[in-house]
């Protein structure tokens, strides 16, 4: 396991992921890339479901990878990866590995959209069949490259265009699925959420390394803010990201062997939610009086959760 | 090291057999499939070749036939042989990565066992799975019995990973009427078939992490066209490639094969087009329209991808009327065998009086005694120097005659 030292040090990490890439201004998923492949000395192979991502960095004939990479489509960025690692495992039994003095480590990204949604059988399927592999979801909770549309990850009152707000509608219906204990109920050895950011980059990059060093397929849910649909200013990325750590809107822990739970930051002073929506113009109209119910609502579930992941934890089954 | 399979000189075995030790002869690295009636058993006898330690490789059993070719796709970017094996609505389910294996250009094999489309569902035997993957840019190769089934398949990974093709390809057999009817088939030794196809190469390899490899990129309007033209240029000149290992094949086997296969075509005036089990009932039937004095020979494309145009044309040339017989419904159109053969004939100003019949779908059994009506209407067409017989026909339809015009 790559010991992670201070952020000079880590971030003067030849890059495997270049820059120059398309990724908007103020996206966070390029931050969360970054500290993933650099998160461990083993050579990479990785792949990439089709998003945000995907088209922001391999526009032929560039490529931002300094390692072998693979995007094949929407909702088969895990399939694709188990077959590598079945090649790897294959070839590695047969004497016939490509550089036997180097260990390779296979890595996922997908969205939101291509992990909880459409992704989300072969997310599945990868995982019971136990794969040796590490799949990253950034989170960024909608359909952001093809303009904002929601996604079982979007948060309830969240306005995207095909949740949109309007003159009877608060937006989104329903709560964000619990992909995280979804994938722990898998029995993965390690999953865990983080964020990007300069507060946390240590908690994901940890969290990065533990996964890659455990055998078997491990699960990092990473909260992406977007600039873009989320509707804040492109400086505000990290803020955003820390307030939803501060709120609990987006808790971050861990879960080894599928049960054993760890909060691994605890905010001094839980923020209110409103904290944490007022800086985002995808919920400026729950502060409309009449939506006010709906951040009533929203700060009661996160208060739920919260209770519920510190009872988990302290249970320790 | 795998486990040597003691075989006899000759095997009784289905097609489903005959293909499952095609691949264990291979030694593929990577297998990743779903299970599906009629290709079941393949996935079955693989398991088992696995179970008895006959197998080195990985077999990857995944969630659906999607994920089956999206592992494939990933273990054969990744640099290994590759295979699997599927039919109908596994194919259906299969067809978007189809076009992505191809247009990344990895050297895939898969045994398809053909069967009817849903709905109404149906596990027998026809070509709609088979023409569903016609444009996905893979090479689809033809077996019409077990022996060929097995022949086929260890010539498809030669094919496919010639350095010069580079493309996926299909070794497609009938459901049930192949898949599942035992017959003598006579296998090489495993060292000699393992020889014939060779040791795989590779060509950019994703685990060949000194030199990082970007696998499926995106193209917009500057590059697409080119890309897919390349493809296309590599599938259309696979030919040559093909046509060398079918006669390093026959030169180990006595076996030959042919890009166009034909029966009794050399004296013929009239001739049937068809492909799959049906191509040897039309056997039996030409045999008997011959007693007759109807001269009468079949032709098959092996290869109904790369279509070989001008040699369809080449032989037809002294044809006076054709029956193209297409085991898939046609939706609308003419078969796909009636378009690809009239187009043949006109591109080499060639002509003869076509028609087409659609027979098989769902498994209905076509017998020597349907074909050989075939043979008759088609030499009334003949005769009459003119087309009298309706343009579309249905081969045992039962309720009231089916036609077009």
């Amino acid at each position: 396991m790559k010991n992670i030292g201070n952020l000079k040090e880590f971030a003067c990490t030849p890059d495997r992921f270049q820059g120059g890439h398309r990724l908007c201004p103020g996206c966070a998923h390029g931050m969360i890339v970054r500290e993933v492949v650099n998160a461990t000395e083993d050579d990479l192979v990785i792949s990439t479901a089709t998003g945000c991502l995907e088209v922001c960095t391999a526009i032929y004939p560039y490529t931002s990878w300094d390692v072998s990479w693979l995007h094949i489509g929407f909702e088969n960025a895990a399939a694709g990866i188990s077959g590598a690692e079945a090649m790897y495992k294959a070839l590695s039994r047969k004497n016939r590995s490509y550089n036997e003095d180097k260990k390779v480590k296979f890595v996922a990204f997908g969205g939101d959209g291509g992990t909880y949604d459409i992704g989300f059988q072969s997310l599945s399927g990868a995982t019971e069949r136990g794969h040796d592999f590490l799949y990253v979801c950034l989170d960024n909770e909608g359909y952001m490259n093809t303009g904002g549309q929601r996604s079982s990850s979007t948060p309830i009152g969240a306005h995207t265009t095909t949740s949109p707000r309007g003159r009877v509608s608060y937006g989104e219906k329903n709560r964000k699925k619990d992909l995280t204990m979804i994938m722990a109920a898998h029995g993965c050895p390690y999953v865990a959420t983080a964020v990007p950011g300069s507060k946390h980059w240590k908690d994901l990059a940890q969290k990065a390394a533990k996964a890659l060093s455990t055998v078997g397929p491990t699960f990092i849910n990473a909260l992406s803010p977007c600039t873009t649909e989320w509707k804040f200013k492109p400086q505000d990325t990290v803020e955003i990201a820390d307030l939803a750590v501060e709120t609990c809107m987006f808790p971050l822990y861990e879960i080894e062997d599928g049960h054993k739970l760890t909060i691994t930051y605890k905010p001094k002073q839980k923020l209110p939610v409103e904290e944490y929506l007022s800086r985002q113009g995808r919920f400026s109209h729950l502060f409309k009086p009449e939506n006010s119910w709906v951040i009533e609502e929203i700060q009661k579930e996160v208060d739920r959760y919260w209770e519920y992941l510190q009872r988990k934890e302290e249970a320790g089954v | 090291m795998a486990e040597k399979y003691q075989l006899k000189s000759k095997e009784v075995w289905d097609g489903n057999m005959a293909a499952s030790h095609a691949l264990r002869q291979a030694q593929v690295d990577v297998v990743a499939a779903y299970p599906i009636t009629p290709s079941t058993p393949i996935v079955q006898n693989y398991a088992q070749f696995l179970a008895d330690g006959y197998i080195d490789g990985e077999f990857v059993m995944v969630e659906s036939e999607h994920s089956a070719m999206s592992a494939c796709v990933g273990a054969a970017a990744a640099g290994g042989r590759v295979a699997t094996a599927t039919s109908s609505q596994g194919y259906a389910l299969m067809v978007e990565v189809l076009y992505q294996a191809s247009g990344m250009r990895l050297p895939i094999v898969m045994t398809v066992v053909n069967r009817a489309l849903a709905s109404p569902l149906n596990i027998h035997g026809d070509h709609g799975d088979l023409y569903l993957g016609r444009d996905a840019g893979w090479i689809h190769l033809i077996a019409n019995n077990p022996q060929e089934a097995y022949d086929i398949t260890l010539c498809a990974f030669k094919i496919a990973e010639d350095q010069r093709v580079r493309l996926p390809v299909t070794t497609n057999q009938d459901g049930f009427l192949v898949s599942h009817t035992a017959q003598v088939v006579e296998p090489l030794q495993d060292e000699d078939a393992y020889k014939f196809i060779g040791e795989y190469k590779s060509l950019n390899p994703m685990l060949d992490t000194k030199n990082p490899q970007t696998y499926g990129a995106q193209t917009e309007e500057e590059w697409h066209f080119e890309f897919k033209a390349t493809q296309h240029k590599a599938l259309m000149e696979s030919t040559s490639v093909i046509d060398e290992v079918f006669a390093a094949y026959e030169k180990l086997t006595g076996r030959r094969y042919s890009r166009v296969e034909t029966y009794k075509l050399e004296d013929a005036e009239i001739a049937l087009v068809l492909m799959g089990s049906a191509y040897e009932t039309a056997m039996v039937a030409v045999d008997k329209a011959r007693e007759e004095g109807i001269k009468v020979g079949l032709l098959m494309p092996r290869t109904f991808r790369p279509f070989p145009y001008n040699e369809v044309a080449e032989k037809l040339k002294n044809i006076k009327a054709i029956a193209a017989l297409d085991r898939s419904a046609p939706m609308g159109a003419m078969g796909a065998l009636f378009n690809e053969v009239s187009g043949a004939l006109l591109a080499n100003g060639q002509s003869a009086i076509m028609t087409n019949y659609i027979y098989g779908l769902g498994g209905r059994d076509t017998t020597a005694e349907h074909i050989l009506e075939v043979i008759k209407e088609t030499d009334k067409n003949k005769e009459a120097k003119k087309r009298v017989t309706d343009l579309q026909g249905f081969i045992n339809l039962r309720g009231p005659k089916l036609s077009f015009n």
